[in-house]
Formats: C-alpha cells, sequence, structure tokens
C-alpha cells in the first residue's frame, strides 16, 4: 500500500522534477539576457555597491566617513552606498484552460508563455532584492529558493474553469502586481480586481498574451467553434464571414482593458507567443520600474 | 462488341451502371459537408453574431458535378473502351494465319506482325491452336501448336525479298479437317492465289486483310537515246502520285552515296509511270543501285550490273601512220574522246574480236581480209557495233563502189568531194538539224562545225533511212545500217580534224556516247548465261538493303536466266551474279514485270489492315476518374474551408501537377530533345575522360575519383582542361564521344554483350584508347594467375586489340610529357602491356628510338591500380595512402606523371614520335 503511494509521489514528483528545470532554465536565460542588455551592470546592489562620495555632513557618523577617500583631500567624505528598500511583487498567471491554446503545432501555449514571463521576470526582481510572490498562493518572499517555489507553483497551476479571474489575495498593499492572462473571460471580474488593487495602492502591469490565430482568426468554411473546456459552442457555415466582426471585438476589448488600466494607474501591453518572449519581458520590466 | 462510333466496348453491360447516376446526384446533394470542430478561446467573442449568408446546406453544383464525372469515368473505364477496335474473330477450332511474307510487305511488316500477334495471343487466350504460315517459304506440312509456342517464334519471322510463288504447292499442303484461315496479303497477285483461296475457303471462314497502303515498285534501269529510263508501277493508290527515284554508288573516295535524283509522278489512275535520268557517264558507271528513297522494300530497289557499266571499245586505225605527227593520228581525237568514258581495246582486229567489244571503230580502215569479215559480220549480228570513218585511204580505195560491202551502209561514190578549199568553189558546209529518228536528234549543233571533203553515198533506195545526219545541202554525213542485232555506222569524214572541224567540237564527242551508249541489251539473253556458274555477290533482303552473300552457293546459268525472268526465288535470292566477265543483276522487279491486284474469290471477306492501331481507353479514363478524385478531395477541403496557408500552395501544386501527368506526352515531344542528347553534349563539350562503369559501386567511385584527380593535374600542368569525368555504360552509351576509357576489371566482371564489343571495336578503331586495369599489381606480375587477369583474357577475347608486348624502354609513351621509365600506380610492380612494335622497326643511325608505330596504341594493359593513386576527394586532398612517406609521394608524382603522359598520347597521337625528325627538318630547311 505505502509502496504504491511513495511510488505515485515519486513518479509525480519526478515529472515535476523534470518540467521545473527546463522552465527555471529558459526562464533564467531570458532573464539574463535583460541584464547583459541596456542595464547591465549599472544597477547597484542593495546597498552593498558604492553609490557616490560626498562630503560629509554634520551627524554623519565617524565610521561612515571613508578615510581612504579622505585622505587624498582636506575634506571629509563618506562613501554612500546606493540604498533601496526591497518592493513585493504579486504575479499572477491565468490558470484557466484557455491558456493552454496553441494556434499551430510547434508553438507553445499562452500558458507556457505566460508562465516563462512571469518566471523571468521572477528571476530578474529576485535578482534585485525584491520579493516576489504568486497571487492567491505564496506570499511574497525574496531569495533564490523563492525562484524554485514559485517554478513549482506555477506547473502546479491549473484550473478547472474555461476562463480565469485575477486574484487579489496575497497582495502587499503597496506593492506591485503583474497580471499575464488571456482576458477572454469576464471583463467585469478584472476592472473588480484592479478597482481593489488601486485601492490597496498597488500598481502593477496587465500583458494580455494571445496566440496568433486569436488575432487573425484564419478560419473559413462551416466550423463549430468550442472553447478550451468545451463549455461554450458556436456554430458557423462561413467562418471567414465572421472575421471582420471578431477582430473589432477583439479591438474593443483590447481598448477597454487599456482604458481601465489606464484608469488605476497600471500598465496594459498586449503579446502574442508568436513574437519572441524577450521583447514582452523588457517591456514588462520596464513598466515595473518606471512604476518604482 | 458493342461498338459506339470509333470506340468499342468489351464490357458493354457495365454501362448500365450509368443509369445510376441521377440517383447518385441526388444523393450527393442531400449531404452537405462535414463541419470542422475546433477549439478556440476567442469562441467567447464570436458568441451572438450571426451568419450573413442564409447558404443551403447543399454541396455545390460544381462539386457534384466533379463526383458525377469521376464516377461515370470510372464506369466507362471498367466497361474496357477500345479506340479504333479491331475485328475480332469469333470462332473455335484452329486458326491458321496465312502471311505472304514477300518482298510488297516489308513496308509494314511491323504492323502485320503485331496484327499476327495478337491474332496468335488472342487465340491462344480462347484455347485455340495456331499456325503460322509465310508464303514465301518453301511448303512444308501445317501444324497447328498452342499460340504460346508461336508467339515466340512470331519475333524472329522476316520477310523473304521475293514473292510468294508456290500457292499451289501451300493448297496442297493444307491438313484435313476445319480450321478458319486470317490472311494478311500483301495485295499483289501471285499465280496460284485464288486456288489457294479456294483450298482454305473449304476449311472454314476465310478473311483477308490488305493494307490500304500503295505497293510501289522500280523496274530495272534501261536505255533509250543515251539516257537512262526508270519505270515506276503501283498497285492501289489511285490519283497523282508524285516518287523520287535515287540513284546511289559509291562517289570518288569509294563511300556509298546518293549520286542523282529524278521526281516521277503518277499521272491520274497510271499505274505506271516512267523518267529519264541524264546522268553523266563518269555518274552512270559508277551507279549500283537505283531506288525510291524512303521506301524500304526490295521492290523500290533496282540493282544494276554490266549494262550500265563502261564499254569496251576497240579503235583500229590504218596502218603504217606511225611516223606521223600525233595530231593527225586519224585516231587521236577517238582516244581523247573515249578514254574517260569507256575501255579501250588495242590490237589487230583478229585479236580485239576476240574480246568481245560492245564497239569496233574503224578510222579510215578501207578493206578487211575475207576471214575477219566473217568474224565481224558475226560479231555484228550478236549485237556488236561498227563505227567506222572515212578518210583518204577509203576514199581511194575501190571498196563498196559497185555493190555495197556487208561493213559499210551505204555505197561510196569514187573520189568525195571537196567544198570550199583552195582549188574548188563554195563554202564549207555546215550540218542540218538532225532529223527526228535520228540516234543524234537532239543535240545542238555548234555553228563552228564546217565539212570541207567528204566520201559520197551513191543515190539508193535506202539511203534516206540510213541517213542519221546530214549536211545543210542534203548530203549524208553520217549513215547507219542495222545488221541482225548489231549495226554499222559510217561517218563520211574523217576522226581526225583533216577534212572537217567536226572532231574538234563537243558534238563529236556527244554523237559518239549517243552511239556507244545504245549498244548492250539490257537483259542478258539466256544463251549469254549458260554455260557458267553465276555465284551471287552480294544479295538484297526484304527491306532493300545488300548485303554480303557470303555462304550462298553459285547458280548454273539456266537457271538464272529462268529467275531473271520468273523472278527471285527462295533459291536465287535477288542480287548481284557474277560469272566469268560480266555481272548480272536479278532484281524482284523486271523489265516486264507487271502488278496486278490480287482477286478474290466469292466467300473471302477482305478487310484492310487499320491504319490506326487499337487503342485501349481503359487506362487514361481510370487514370482521369482518378485524378478528378484527388481533384474532389481539394475541391471538398476548399468548401470546408480547410485549404488555408500552405494547403492552398501544395493543393495549386497538385493541380499544376495533375495537369501536367494529365497532358499527352506526345504534345512535349516536338521540342524535347532526343534521350541521350544530354549525355552527349555533356561528353563532347569538353574533353572527358571517362571510366567504365563495373557495377561495383566502390570501384566506380574510385575511378571517378582517380579520373578527377587526373583531371586536375592535366589542368594544372598541361593544356589539356577536362572536364569531369564521366561514367560510361558499355551496353547503353555511345563511347564515339570520348579519347580514353579507363576500365577497371573486376573478377566478376561481366563479359560484354556482342552490341557492345562492337561499339568497343569500333572505339577502338577510331583511334580510342583503353587503360586496362587489373589492379592486382601487388600480388602478381601480370598473367593469368590472378582472377582479374583471366576475366581481362575474357573480356578482351571479343576485342579487336593487336599483338601486344612489354612497354619497349623507347616507346612514345616514356616521353610525351614527362619522360618516365616505370609506370607505378598505387602498385608498382606490374608491368605494363601496349601495342607491340613492327617487326622491321629499326634504330636508325643518329636518332634516339627506333621509329615505331604510327599511331596510338589502342590498349594499354597493366595491375597498378592507377585510379586508386590519381584519386583524390573534392577538396583535392588524396584518398588512398601510396606506399611509405616521401617515397610514397614520390611514387603518386610519378604515377601522375605516367596519366598525364598517358592522356597526352591518347590525344596528340606520335606527336612526340615525330619531334626526333625535327633536327633533320631543320636542317634541309637550311637553318
Amino acid at each position: 500500500m505505502s509502496e504504491t503511494l511513495s511510488q505515485g509521489l515519486r513518479a509525480r514528483a519526478e515529472a515535476l522534477g523534470q518540467a521545473l528545470p527546463p522552465l527555471l532554465a529558459q526562464a533564467e536565460m531570458l532573464a539574463h539576457t535583460v541584464m547583459l542588455g541596456e542595464h547591465g551592470r549599472r544597477r547597484a546592489g542593495l546597498g552593498d555597491e558604492f553609490w557616490q562620495y560626498r562630503p560629509a555632513h554634520q551627524g554623519d557618523a565617524a565610521r561612515l566617513i571613508d578615510w581612504r577617500r579622505s585622505a587624498r583631500s582636506d575634506a571629509h567624505f563618506v562613501r554612500e552606498r546606493e540604498w533601496q528598500a526591497a518592493q513585493s511583487v504579486t504575479l499572477w498567471v491565468d490558470p484557466a484552460k484557455s491558456m493552454g491554446f496553441s494556434g499551430a503545432k510547434g508553438r507553445a501555449s499562452k500558458a507556457d508563455r505566460a508562465q516563462l514571463l512571469a518566471l523571468a521576470m521572477a528571476v530578474l526582481l529576485l535578482r534585485g532584492g525584491e520579493r516576489v510572490g504568486l497571487a492567491g498562493g505564496l506570499p511574497p518572499r525574496a531569495g533564490r529558493t523563492q525562484l524554485v517555489r514559485l517554478a513549482a507553483e506555477l506547473a502546479g497551476s491549473a484550473e478547472a474553469g474555461d476562463y480565469g479571474a485575477p486574484q487579489v489575495e496575497g497582495m502587499v498593499s503597496h506593492g506591485r502586481a503583474v497580471f499575464l492572462s488571456d482576458f477572454m473571460g469576464d471583463l467585469a471580474a478584472v476592472e473588480a480586481v484592479l478597482a481593489k488593487a488601486s485601492d490597496r495602492g498597488v500598481l502593477g502591469a496587465a500583458v494580455m498574451v494571445l496566440d496568433p490565430a486569436e488575432e487573425e482568426f484564419p478560419f473559413d468554411g462551416r466550423t463549430i467553434f468550442e472553447s478550451m473546456g468545451g463549455a461554450l459552442r458556436y456554430e458557423t457555415r462561413k467562418a471567414g464571414d465572421l472575421r471582420e466582426r471578431y477582430l473589432a471585438r477583439l479591438a474593443e476589448r483590447k481598448d477597454r482593458l487599456q482604458s481601465l488600466t489606464r484608469a488605476v494607474g497600471w500598465h496594459f501591453s498586449t503579446h502574442h507567443t508568436g513574437q519572441p518572449a524577450q521583447m514582452a519581458l523588457l517591456w514588462l520590466y520596464r513598466a515595473l520600474e518606471a512604476g518604482r | 462488341m458493342f461498338t459506339l462510333g470509333p470506340i468499342g466496348f468489351l464490357n458493354p453491360m457495365l454501362l448500365a451502371a450509368l443509369i445510376a447516376l441521377p440517383i447518385l446526384w441526388l444523393l450527393l446533394r442531400a449531404v452537405p459537408p462535414a463541419p470542422i470542430r475546433r477549439r478556440f478561446p476567442g469562441v467567447a467573442l464570436l458568441l451572438g453574431l450571426k451568419d450573413e449568408a442564409a447558404e443551403a446546406d447543399k454541396t455545390p453544383w460544381w462539386l457534384l458535378l466533379l463526383r458525377i464525372l469521376a464516377v461515370a469515368a470510372a464506369i466507362i473505364g471498367f466497361a474496357g473502351p477500345v479506340l479504333h477496335p479491331e475485328e475480332r474473330q469469333a470462332g473455335s477450332g484452329p486458326l491458321l494465319v496465312v502471311l505472304d511474307g514477300g518482298w510488297a510487305e516489308a513496308r509494314d511488316w511491323a504492323r502485320r506482325m503485331n496484327r499476327a500477334e495478337a491474332l496468335v495471343e488472342e487465340a491462344g487466350g480462347a484455347g485455340r491452336t495456331v499456325s503460322v504460315i509465310r508464303l514465301t517459304d518453301r511448303p512444308s506440312e501445317v501444324v497447328f501448336q498452342s499460340a504460346e509456342a508461336w508467339s515466340g517464334r512470331l519475333i524472329g519471322m522476316e520477310p523473304a525479298a521475293w514473292a510468294p510463288s508456290d500457292l499451289e504447292a501451300w493448297a496442297a499442303a493444307l491438313p484435313e479437317g476445319d480450321f478458319d484461315t486470317l490472311w494478311l496479303a500483301d495485295g499483289l497477285a501471285h499465280p496460284g492465289r485464288e486456288a489457294l483461296a479456294q483450298a482454305l475457303r473449304a476449311r472454314g471462314a476465310v478473311t483477308v486483310v490488305e493494307s490500304p497502303r500503295p505497293v510501289l515498285a522500280l523496274h530495272p534501269a534501261g536505255f533509250r537515246d543515251g539516257k537512262v529510263v526508270l519505270a515506276i508501277s503501283r498497285i492501289g493508290g489511285e490519283g497523282g502520285m508524285a516518287v523520287e527515284i535515287a540513284a546511289r554508288g559509291p562517289d570518288p573516295a569509294g563511300i556509298d552515296r546518293e549520286l542523282a535524283r529524278v521526281p516521277v509522278s503518277f499521272e491520274g489512275a497510271a499505274t505506271r509511270a516512267e523518267v529519264e535520268m541524264d546522268l553523266p557517264p563518269e555518274l552512270r558507271n559508277r551507279v549500283t543501285r537505283f531506288e525510291i528513297p524512303g521506301l524500304r522494300s526490295a521492290g523500290a530497289v533496282s540493282l544494276t550490273d554490266d549494262s550500265l557499266k563502261r564499254r569496251k571499245v576497240a579503235i583500229l586505225g590504218s596502218g603504217g601512220d606511225d611516223e606521223g605527227l600525233q595530231l593527225l593520228s586519224p585516231t587521236h581525237y577517238l582516244r581523247q574522246a573515249l578514254t574517260p568514258v569507256a575501255d579501250l581495246v588495242e590490237g589487230a582486229l583478229s585479236e580485239v574480236l576476240v574480246a568481245k567489244p560492245d564497239v569496233i571503230i574503224l578510222a579510215d580502215v578501207a578493206r578487211i581480209s575475207g576471214g575477219d569479215q566473217a568474224a565481224m559480220l558475226e560479231w555484228l549480228e550478236a549485237g556488236g557495233l561498227l563505227l567506222r570513218f572515212a578518210g583518204p585511204r577509203m576514199a581511194a580505195s575501190d571498196v563498196s563502189r559497185f555493190e555495197e560491202d556487208p561493213l559499210l551502209p551505204v555505197r561510196l561514190r569514187e573520189g568525195g568531194r571537196t567544198v570550199g578549199g583552195a582549188m574548188s568553189w563554195g563554202e564549207p558546209k555546215a550540218l542540218a538539224p538532225f532529223p527526228e529518228g535520228s540516234p543524234f536528234f537532239g543535240l545542238a549543233l555548234p555553228d563552228d562545225v564546217a565539212v570541207k571533203e567528204q566520201v559520197l553515198a551513191q543515190p539508193d533506195p535506202s539511203l534516206a533511212e540510213r541517213t542519221i545526219a546530214a549536211l545543210d545541202d542534203g548530203t549524208p554525213l553520217v549513215t547507219r545500217k542495222v545488221l541482225g542485232q548489231g549495226q554499222v555506222v559510217l561517218v563520211h569524214v574523217t576522226a581526225n580534224a583533216e577534212w572537217s572541224s567536226l572532231p574538234l567540237s563537243g558534238l563529236f564527242v556527244q554523237m559518239l556516247e549517243r552511239l556507244a551508249v545504245s549498244t548492250r541489251p539490257a537483259m542478258p539473253e539466256a544463251s549469254d548465261l549458260a554455260g557458267q556458274i553465276w555465284v551471287p555477290e552480294e544479295v538484297l533482303d526484304a527491306w532493300g538493303a545488300a548485303r554480303n552473300a557470303g555462304e550462298i552457293a553459285g547458280v548454273e546459268g539456266t537457271v538464272l536466266a529462268q529467275a531473271l525472268k520468273a523472278g527471285p526465288n527462295p533459291d536465287q535470292p535477288p542480287g548481284l551474279y557474277a560469272g566469268l566477265d560480266r555481272r548480272v543483276a536479278l532484281n524482284v522487279i523486271g523489265a516486264e514485270t507487271e502488278l496486278k491486284p490480287a482477286v478474290w474469290p466469292a466467300g473471302v471477306s477482305v478487310t484492310a489492315l487499320e491504319e490506326a492501331a487499337e487503342q485501349s481507353l481503359k487506362g487514361p479514363l481510370l487514370g482521369g476518374a482518378l485524378g478528378l478524385l484527388l481533384l474532389d478531395i481539394l475541391a471538398a477541403l476548399f468548401v470546408a474551408g480547410r485549404l488555408s496557408g500552405w494547403r492552398r500552395g501544395a493543393a495549386a501544386l497538385a493541380l499544376a501537377g495533375l495537369a501536367l501527368g494529365a497532358a499527352p506526352e506526345r504534345a512535349l515531344a516536338q521540342d524535347e530533345p532526343l534521350p541521350g542528347d544530354d549525355f552527349a553534349i555533356e561528353a563532347t563539350s569538353a574533353v572527358v575522360l571517362a571510366h567504365v562503369l563495373t557495377g561495383d559501386d566502390a570501384l566506380d567511385e574510385m575511378a571517378e575519383a582517380g579520373l578527377r584527380g587526373l583531371g586536375d593535374r592535366l589542368w594544372q600542368r598541361t593544356s589539356i582542361e577536362p572536364a569531369e569525368p564521366m561514367g560510361v555504360d558499355l551496353e547503353a552509351d555511345e563511347l564515339g564521344f570520348f579519347p580514353f576509357l579507363y576500365w577497371p576489371v573486376t573478377a566478376e566482371a561481366p563479359t560484354p554483350s556482342a552490341a557492345a564489343y562492337d561499339k568497343l571495336n569500333q572505339f577502338l578503331r577510331t583511334g580510342g584508347m583503353i587503360l586496362f586495369d587489373t589492379r592486382d599489381g601487388d600480388v602478381a606480375g601480370f598473367g593469368g594467375a590472378t582472377p582479374e587477369g583471366e576475366a581481362l583474357q575474357r573480356i578482351a577475347l571479343g576485342l579487336d586489340i593487336p599483338a601486344l608486348e612489354q612497354i619497349p624502354q623507347d616507346h612514345v609513351l616514356t616521353r610525351t610529357f614527362y619522360l618516365l621509365q616505370e609506370f607505378p600506380g598505387r602498385w608498382q610492380e606490374g608491368a605494363l602491356w601496349v601495342e607491340a612494335a613492327p617487326a622491321d622497326a629499326a634504330l636508325e643511325e643518329g636518332m634516339p628510338f627506333r621509329n615505331l608505330n604510327d599511331g596510338v596504341t589502342p590498349v594499354v594493359i597493366g595491375g597498378n591500380d592507377w585510379a586508386s593513386a590519381w584519386a583524390t576527394d573534392a577538396a583535392g586532398v588524396p584518398m588512398l595512402p601510396v606506399g611509405r612517406g616521401f617515397t610514397g609521394e614520390r611514387q603518386r608524382e610519378i604515377a601522375y606523371r605516367f596519366g598525364i603522359n598517358l592522356i597526352m598520347h591518347v590525344l596528340t597521337g606520335n606527336y612526340k614520335s615525330d619531334q626526333v625528325h625535327v633536327p633533320a627538318l631543320l636542317e634541309r630547311l637550311g637553318q
């Protein structure tokens, strides 16, 4: 009995262990490109790195004076280090079934891309000393071990619903939040969550992850469309005729999300799984940085 | 069989299924294409949208049409449609297929054989026994056998070059019992045909198949007024028809080619047409055959024999004139005129007569002794032509004065006359136009021919008819008398320019030609042939191609004379028969042969050999049905909207492919290069070294790499710039494009076929070289010891290879580019064998080398595995190691040098050999 249990546990653990490292490695790699890129080494660490020398004021403790620098001139100098308070960033990755969609063979699903973005963001933030958590589960914490926990949590999160709604639980007041979803579900839920977040002084960014097929609607002929869970059905005789109207509705939804996020001081962007993840990561990083 | 216009159906019952098509239409119409199910998150955005067009859920009409067409094509295809169906031979029991098998069938023999094969096959399918007989064979027992036994034999059947003759005997040889007959006839009447047809009719149904194409026959050439007259007969084909007749013979270089060609046309319904061919004697003497170009049949070929050849002419002058000047010699102009066109015989009259000349010319000879006269009269009776010229002696003598000399055509008046001379009145006389009926009729008269003196004929009642040329005052100038088969002609002036300027003019030559040419009877008499054995020199096959008679035995003269009259037969095939002193052509068509259309007795059904062959439409129709169904797949995908993106491209491609596949192949054939053109162009656009494909892939690759490596070295070091080497399949490829073949020999190499040997020998004879490499230099010196050596001996057995010797020290191969004394490849022990030097080659004084054989050794044989030493990969790096270290590299270098020398030798021949003469040449030039 116990043998079978442990066997099942072990199998699951192994499966998890197999899934995690690639995702993590991918995320680390993605994050690394950002670090090496525009930001480079200019980013100071948390109070460890040298920032500037300034003349000592009254009130500066004597131990703060940098004697080596002061000895080269008459005045006293204080070696200032960059000081930065750690932020709490809450990530929410839509776990709904609709995210499992992929419009073409060989293209990653939306969920994959969203998780990758989230994890890469986490890598960047954790490296910068921030605390990162997951909405509705993992409370924000710092340190590399948090990365492993995040990865495990992301891999394990799968919801039964067709479309997901963002969660406010676990969001720290005056912290930051990142929403990664296709936002195909009810927009009212999104609006409500954004309102709550704004109440708590949370700023952040929302990224709409879409498959290129959802942007282009390359369908034609007699078709029955079903949602990923099968809850919604729609039948048409000429799918091609619907394209215009579908695209109009999609654009309308994007506009609405844009205006909703702007109203609460958030950033909004659309990301396609057909594009490289790096662009989205860069945008996300800038969006969080700008709010700081 | 159920036929519909030109199309017949094998299984017409299946066509009933076409009735089901409308039902299918209704069924298909009701079923719309199935929808696709798609998972799509964006469905949330679609909810509430309505379809714009309220399209009925029905299959589009064109898709329906496509499917109906596909089904219809399949049904019709399975019903076995046949274009131009042949009438099937219904019936049971044995089937006798009769082939005329004569020359008249050679023209479309292949089609007849196809028909016969189809009949035999079909009879075999129906379980009938078959017999095939060829009427040109000697009658033999008719044995009915299974169709399988016959189908193999049919392929080897060939038409004979003569016409069937022994039909009655065939009728007698027919077996008892009932059988049906199908007679593939040539459309000509042959003796006994009706009797055989009756006999066959008595055994069962007889169907005759005749070709509607006309049969043409060329009669032997004859002479009329010095021109060659050719006649053509035809059977079938009404209305005007133009054909050409070509004269073929060796040109001055001895190569057989067309010498002349004349068009001839049949007027209206005429069955015989004649044409005159005016050939210069030089050409005429060379003609070996007349033929109708483009018609492959023995009946369209007429071989020529001695009747077209040079005359034998004896010229006798009056004796004792040798002291005179040559230009005054009475025979000088005759010799000048006749030497190019005739064989001249000299000697005394009695000696000349023994040689049986065609023509005897007597220039100013008055009297002939009694014995000679009798012999000459006999000769004249047999067809000789005696041409006499007058002169002072004849004028002075009283020959034929009071009564007519048998050897002169007229009586002569005493003395003759002189006009326009210093001592006489009047102008020299010119010639009157030649009267009709004269052999000279039609010759143009030059104005500068004048007659000053002549002998005069006594006016006789017969003088007018004997005159064939006269002066403008009516005096006879040339008279003629017929004697038996021969004739006597007297020219009333001298044969030199003493009495007239006639011998100086071109007219003289033309007159001689007209007279001399019309001597020999075209048809030899039986008595001429009797008493000799006539050996065939060359014989014609049914297609009119001449081949060496070889082993065919000679025939007795009387038999040949009979064959000449009745036409050739199996024992006397058409061809050229040589006797003691002349050759006689036995042609399929004689001068009097008359073509008559075949007459068939009542009750025999006659059909035409179809021009259009039976063609089954089953394949194309089923293929079309399949194509339509494939189209239907694409169309269905399109209707269902599953045809998007790359699929559309793929579909377009598939459509294009389908269209290409459906296009008839012959539409492309016009501008298609012939198969093998690519190979020829590739092989001839540059110098290409070639290797023989052995069938061993690794070996072939090594040979190619070796030649590539050698080619690179040649390119770098010499002015030879070879292209990529090519592999040559001895059986399939043309060898004539290559100067050099590398032939690696394996132990299990197959022996080439006879055709391949022909090509190889031709290649060797025309200057090609083969390097045989047994690649066994490591294990054996050259010899029969190794398996490769034995294979080489087996292969070389069929090759035209001269005597060989081990390469001598002074062979030109040792110095064509590099100075070499050894010829290593990957091994270096093996000996090298080349064509042996002639036995009389000797070392000349002061020369470093012997003056060896002229030309390139056709084969070089060795076992040093040169290709492996030469082989480089694409980057130019040697592929196999040679020897050890630096010594090995040196050996490889020498191997390359050997290769360069070899190719130089192939391409420049004995040029280097000739170089030894340069000092001598320079010395002679005084440099």
